[in-house]
């Protein structure tokens, strides 16, 4: 069966996080990281930071919610009973810390068939307040026998 | 410079993560779904019980590299990427190793591995880090 391929290069509208202190410290404490400069602000500052510094992977808490238009449109039209997460990419770019608001916009990279699964590929772009990049991320789905 | 060379082992990470760990997470990420937080609605979808989250294990991958290499410094880790393969669980220890690969100035690029008992969660994550 031919795979719908209509919806590569589409770009959805972007989502905007707003970052807080609490919620860094709640995936830091989830993650068992110790590092203070995620818990208080006081530390942070004297690292150099602005206020407390997310951790890298504190990206899916702002990026993966903006992915949502983007996995669920009908026009990319995946299978949710047989999909699964294959693999994932981040690259980050200026830090994030409690105050920054992230805007997250997804576009389809790639739909192609590999012997018999269905390889949904999308890419995200999130930057912050001033327009800085904070993140790209890379995000294959998988979905076994389409 | 980093005071590392191609072929140095990583401090590997060993972390049991508890019966609740899939129910913080899901709290800190947002990510509800039920395979991970409910037991039962896991085995009826044929899974042997309710399962961590990939980006969980990926999460770990992260604080491994970003501890061993750069004393937990947010920013040092550049890129990440991984392939997910087995299901994780919790109530069994997942442990992390990784090998350096490249080493150019500042930047070191890391083979990472996360393991749980014989099933490979993450394999042939490649982690970038600027020293």
């Amino acid at each position: 069966m031919a795979l719908k391929t209509d919806a590569v290069g589409k770009e959805w509208a972007g989502t905007t996080y707003q970052v807080g202190r609490e919620k860094i410290k709640e995936y830091a404490t989830a993650l068992g990281i110790e590092n203070p400069v995620h818990f208080d602000v006081g530390a942070a500052r004297e690292a150099g930071f602005r206020d407390v510094v997310a951790p890298p992977m504190f990206c899916v808490v702002y990026a993966l919610p903006a992915m949502a238009p983007a996995i669920l449109d009908p026009e990319v039209g995946m299978n949710f009973a047989t999909m699964v997460h294959g693999g994932q990419e981040f690259e980050w770019g200026e830090v994030v810390c409690s105050g920054d608001e992230i805007t997250t916009a997804p576009r389809c990279l790639s739909i192609e068939e590999k012997l018999g699964n269905g390889f949904y590929v999308f890419e995200s772009t999130s930057v912050n307040q001033d327009g800085e990049q904070v993140l790209r991320g890379v995000w294959t789905n998988i979905v076994r026998g389409v | 410079m980093a005071d590392f060379e191609v072929g140095d082992e990583l401090q590997e990470l060993r972390v049991t993560p508890d019966k609740y760990l899939p129910h913080r997470y899901a709290g800190a990420s947002g990510d509800y779904n039920p395979i991970h937080i409910d037991d039962e609605f896991a085995k009826a979808v044929g899974l042997p019980r309710n399962i961590l989250h990939g980006l969980y294990s990926m999460g770990l991958v992260a604080k491994a590299n970003a501890v061993a290499l750069a004393g937990g410094d947010p920013r040092a880790l550049k890129k990440l990427s991984v392939q997910f393969r087995g299901m994780g669980v919790p109530e069994q220890e997942i442990v992390v190793t990784g090998t350096v690969k490249e080493v150019d100035g500042n930047r070191v690029v890391v083979d990472t591995v996360a393991t749980q008992g014989d099933t490979k969660l993450i394999k042939n994550a490649v982690a970038e880090l600027e020293l």
